[in-house]
Formats: C-alpha cells, structure tokens, sequence
C-alpha cells in the first residue's frame, strides 16, 4: 500500500481561529512588524476596493457579474507574501483580491471593471477576465475549474523551462467538483509538476454548501489518490496561510511535485452581486464576521505587538484614498470605441 | 519530384518546425511510444525525447488545458487529438479557453497552439469515430481551421500552423494517411486564408474541402469527357476563408455546388453557399447546392456508412441537373 501523504488537519478552525501549535513552533518563519504591517494593508485594499465595486454595481457603474472576495482577503495575501516575482497566478472569477495582491494597478482593474479602455483589457473581458504577463498573472477565468488545468500548464512550463517558478492555482470548492480538476491532478503528480492547488473552500459552491454537494468534504485529501499531499488550514488566519504558503512552495519548487492547500474561508457576501443569499442564515454571516474576520485577526495582533493604533488608522486612509483614485480615474476614462469590436480576435501575421 | 504519404508530410512538418524552435513541444494520447493509431508521429520522439514528445493519459481536456496555460507563457504546444470525435471532450478548453485569451485580455496574451485532429467516414468506425466536425470550431471567433486535402497541403498548412501565433485546429483526413503526392524537398509554406484553384474551368464551380477535394476532381474528369468544364476550389482553410476566390469564380461560372464531408446540416457547406448567395446572386443561373455527409450518425455497416458520404458520382449527377436547369 502506498504511504498516505503527510497532512496537517485543523479538526475546526472556526473554534480555534489560530494555527495549530506545530506552525505556530516554525518560529524562524515568523513575519517581521513590517511584514505583518504590509498584509494588513493589502487585505485592507482589497476590503475597500471589494466595497467600493459593490457599491459602485448597486449604482449601475458596473454591469454584468461581480464576485466580491470580502471575507477571503487572508488566502491570496497570506500566499502572496511569501511567494516570488518568478511564480505564476491564476485564479476563478472571484478574482480582483488575487489581481491587486498580484500587484496589478487598482485603477486598472477598477477601469476593466467599468468597462473603460483603460482598463486592463481595454474593457473586453470585464470582471472575471484579467490578466498581467508582467505580474505572472494569467487570469481570471469564468467557467468553474476550467482554470486548474490551465494552472498544471503554467508549472508545465515552469519546469519545461527550468525557471524555478512554481504555478499557484487557485480555485474553489465548487471546482473541486469538477472532472478536469482531477485530470489534472493526475497529470501534475505523474510529471511533478510544479503547482500549488489552493482550494478557497468558503463553503458554498453559489449557493449549495459543501455538506450539500460534496462526499468527502476534507478537500485537502482529493489528491490523496495521486499521492499529492495536502494541508487544510484555517483560511481566515493570514499568519497560518503564510506558514502553509511557505511549506508548500518550498515543496513544489524542491521538484517532489504539486501540493494542496485546502483554506478554510468565508465570503460574507453572495456568490455575485445578485445573491440574495437565502441559503444561508444572517446569524451565520454576521458570527464569521464578528469573530473570524482576518483583517480583525491581524489588526489584534498588531496592537499587541505594539504597533500604535494611528498607524493603523493612517493605513486605512491610504487605502481609502487609493480606491477613490482608482474609483476617479476609472469613472473619468473613455468607453472603448466601437474600432475595438474587432481587434484582439485574432494576431494579425506578421 | 518525390513523392511522399500525407502522414510523412505531417510528420516532416513537425520535425522540420521542432527542430527550428525548442519551444515546440507535442502533448497526446500515445504519440510518443506509439507514434500515434495512425503512425503518423512515428521517429519523432527518438529524435526529439519525450520531454518534447509526450504521452498523456486518456485525459482530454485535461491535456488540452495544459497545453492552453503552456502556450500562454510562450511555449508553442502541438495538441494531438487521437480523433476528431473527442472535440465534444475539449470544447470547454479550446472554445472558452484558447479562442477567448486573446481578445479577453485586451490582446495581452495568446495561446499559439496546434490541435491537429482528424475527420472523415469510410472507415468502419461507427457512429463515435467517423464524424467530421469542422463547422463547431469554424463557428467559433478566435479559432483558426485548415483542412488540408493533400500531402502537398498538409505540410505546408501544418508548418503555417505551427508558425501561427493563433490557435488552430487542423482536420487531417484519417482515410488519407497513406495516400502519396508530390512534396518539394525544399521548405514551403502555404498561407491561410488563400484558396487553390486546383483545375479552372468555365461551366460550374466546385468547392471541395479535404477528402471531398479528390472526388469534386474525379468528379471534374469524367465531366470533361462530357464537354462540360468545371472548376474545382480547396479552399485550405475554412477559416479565415477566401471569400474573394470563391466569389471570383462563381461570377464566372455562374454555378456552384458546395463539397464537404461534415453534416449538411449548418454545416460548412451551407455557410458558403450562404455566403455566394449574398455575394453573387445576380450572377447565379442556378440556386447553389450543397452536398455534405446525410445527417444520420455515421453507421457501422459498411453498405450504409458508404451511402452517407458524397462521392464523385454524386458530385458528376448533380452538376449535370444544375447545368440542365433541373434543380
């Protein structure tokens, strides 16, 4: 019988709400006050530019779809600060949080989101279609789990090219679902291939949870059978999501293969701009926000680490004023013009 | 000059192409080991390796999104699917993914990808083995589609392929492999979008794809013992089409019969005809027909199977009828 792949399970993160002992002892990881200070900030951008875009689709200035990433901003800001320049992304639709912890221009994204021709990509893809070759992001992609195997590429090439990167693809727990996803495992552990599957497990797949449609709900454990191993970690404690960030790409760029990281998360609000959410209780929502919310986690530890609470004050009010930038810029720029319907559908031949 | 099989020629392509550009690689079920059910990729790993050759498992969309997030970083993957039948497996990847990248992303990435297939009927394959699917992916805005109908043709659209910054399907007809023509040593490549008059004439014109190119000629000869010139047209690829070649001719000849093996049903030949309707009306003498694989699933029975494909025959009656004001 093949060894079962090494994991770490966190029986319930929503009572502990901190990392099991055995991370929190890699005290050598631990982040420096800077560190800490630098993911409270991009959690706290992508809080307000999430609020900013629901605000601005409830005034008609975005159209179309709009998956808000509020609640999740720990995962992809956890991961992303421990990962390098040379790594890839890619990502589902809920995906503006992983373009600005990319790097990506607020005012880029928030100009694609309002469909301006300065927007990213020039206001043809929209909210759930992004991407930026300079910062390794590949989308931004609308049809569930159709991102993962197109993640295995981007580590195919990784390794192909022999650039030390390693291809962080992230997808839901509804993808989880999805047959492409496990061709996929198959594939990547067959030619370890260097990928990082972060499933966001924020519980409900649009509106069905995962008890609902899901047999086996330990998602860490889908790669099991291909001897991928696999981690679950509490997804709204950005300091976890580090240690676990830091296991992990330390494992795939080693060359033993992809690795799965299971987050357990929660997004506060509807699936898109246009769930009333009924299938879930307010009690529910508002008990994650109250006492798991990660940018309150940090922010706690923070002030106990000393950090005066002016700083942190100042942090928001930046943040703030770079949303309403990005809000200005993009509401001022031009509509693409009818001249563009046609260009980008095909590379002319030189 | 030499003459050399359809496979040889695809497989020269690729070889020649693979050799100029490392960033080629080939991903499919058996095309390494095995060098494909039909041989064709037979040598290429031992020259190339497998980790420029290589097998995948029995994992379509799978494999084929791989190949998408590799040829978005720049490698330039050829995606061998064993059948054009398996196309309803990767629709997602290639129709959502490859075809979309481009104009998604404002024109920031690309996916300059080969899915080389095949297509056609006669084989004794039944029903999921036979089909020629050209018109689904033809429909699609961001895909490129070549259906060579030659030796000659399939290296020179393979290499233009592989050069294509673009994705791009390309129908290999599975009955044509061992067929020979003539194909220069000397490299050669044959542009898209650019039509072969293959035999002019004066009376009727005759759009053929692929397999049906040989018979619309055949057809053409025994026309011609009948004093009646026909003009016979490959149009190489289907999209882009040469809409202006196709159009030239038929305000010419006045007649038109459209050729394809894929269902007749929105199919490729009903687009074209479509099209000379709009473009050439008031030139016509006769309404434009269209012959196309009947639309039943392909049988098994080879008595069936073979009434459900257009021959030169068919092709011979029907031009007679049109030209005779019979239709």
């Amino acid at each position: 019988m093949p060894p079962r792949p090494k994991k770490t399970r966190i029986k319930n993160p929503s009572k502990s709400g901190r990392p099991p002992k055995s991370i929190r002892a890699l005290a050598n990881r631990k982040p420096d006050k800077e560190s800490l200070l630098s993911m409270h900030r991009d959690m706290l951008l992508i809080r307000r530019f999430e609020e900013k875009a629901g605000q601005l689709y409830g005034m008609g200035k975005i159209g179309g779809f709009c998956h808000l990433y509020i609640g999740q901003e720990a995962v992809v800001v956890g991961l992303q600060s421990v990962n390098e320049d040379r790594d890839s992304v890619v990502t589902s639709y809920r995906d503006h949080g992983h373009m600005l912890a990319c790097g990506m221009e607020p005012a880029g994204v928030m100009a694609e989101l309002t469909g301006r021709e300065v927007g990213y990509s020039k206001g043809k893809g929209g909210s759930m279609h992004m991407f930026s070759r300079e910062k390794n992001f590949y989308g931004g992609h609308g049809i569930v789990g159709a991102q993962v195997p197109i993640g295995a590429g981007l580590g195919f090439a990784h390794k192909y090219k022999n650039d030390g990167g390693v291809a962080m693809t992230y997808l839901g727990d509804g993808a989880a679902n999805q047959g492409q996803v496990y061709e996929t495992f198959n594939m990547a552990a067959l030619w370890e291939l260097p990928v990082i599957f972060i499933i966001e497990n924020n519980q409900y797949a649009m509106g069905t949870s995962t008890p609902r449609s899901t047999a086996g709900t330990d998602l860490y454990e889908r790669g099991a059978a291909y001897g991928i191993s696999g981690k679950q970690v509490d997804g709204m404690d950005v300091l976890a999501v580090r240690e676990a960030g830091v296991e992990a790409l330390d494992y795939a760029r080693s060359g033993k293969g992809p690795y799965i990281l299971e987050m357990k998360t929660y997004r506060y609000r509807g699936h898109s701009m246009s769930d009333p959410a009924k299938y879930r209780t307010r009690e529910e929502v508002d008990a994650m926000r109250k006492q798991h919310d990660p940018i309150d986690h940090l922010r706690d530890l923070l002030l106990r680490e000393g950090i005066d609470e002016t700083v942190l004050k100042q942090q928001d009010a930046k943040v703030k004023k770079i949303v309403s930038d990005a809000t200005q810029i993009a509401l001022e720029s031009p509509e693409p013009s009818s001249n563009e319907l046609f260009t980008d559908v095909l590379i002319e031949v030189a | 000059m030499r003459e050399i099989t359809f496979g040889a020629a695809v497989n020269e392509a690729m070889a020649e192409e693979m050799r100029l550009d490392e960033s080629i690689i080939i991903l499919g079920e058996d095309v390494a080991e095995a060098g494909t059910p039909f041989k064709v990729l037979s040598g290429l790993v031992e020259e190339f390796g497998t980790e420029r050759v290589i097998d995948t498992p029995i994992s379509e969309p799978g494999f084929t999104g791989i190949a998408v997030g590799a040829a978005m970083t720049g490698l330039r993957p050829i995606v061998d699917l064993m059948f054009g039948d398996f196309l309803f497996l990767i629709m997602d990847q290639l129709c959502n993914q490859a075809a979309k990248t481009h104009y998604m992303s404002g024109g920031k990435l690309s996916v300059p990808m080969v899915l080389r297939t095949n297509m056609g009927a006669t084989r004794r394959s039944a029903a999921q083995h036979s089909q020629s699917l050209q018109a689904l992916v033809a429909h699609i805005p961001g895909l490129k589609v070549a259906m060579p109908s030659s030796a000659y043709e399939a290296k020179g659209l393979m290499k233009t392929a592989i050069r294509d910054n673009n994705p791009v399907v390309i129908f290999e007809d599975k009955l044509m492999y061992n067929d020979k023509a003539e194909v220069p040593e000397e490299e050669y490549l044959i542009n898209f979008g650019e039509a072969n008059i293959l035999r002019p004439g004066t009376d009727i014109t005759l759009i053929a794809t692929s397999s049906m190119v040989q018979q619309a000629e055949m057809a053409a000869n025994t026309l011609a013992d009948q004093n009646i010139s026909a003009e016979v047209i490959d149009p190489r690829t289907i999209s882009p089409l040469d809409e202006t070649t196709l159009i030239n001719s038929v305000k010419k000849t006045s007649h038109a019969i459209v050729i394809d093996e894929g269902h007749q049903n929105y199919g490729i030949t009903a687009e074209i005809a479509a099209r000379i309707s709009e473009k050439a009306f008031y030139y016509l003498d006769a309404p434009v027909q269209r012959l196309g694989a009947m639309d039943v699933p392909v049988p098994f029975s080879p008595v069936l199977e073979d009434l459900t494909v257009p021959t030169a025959q068919q092709i011979h009656e029907r031009v007679v009828m049109v030209l005779e004001g019979k239709i």
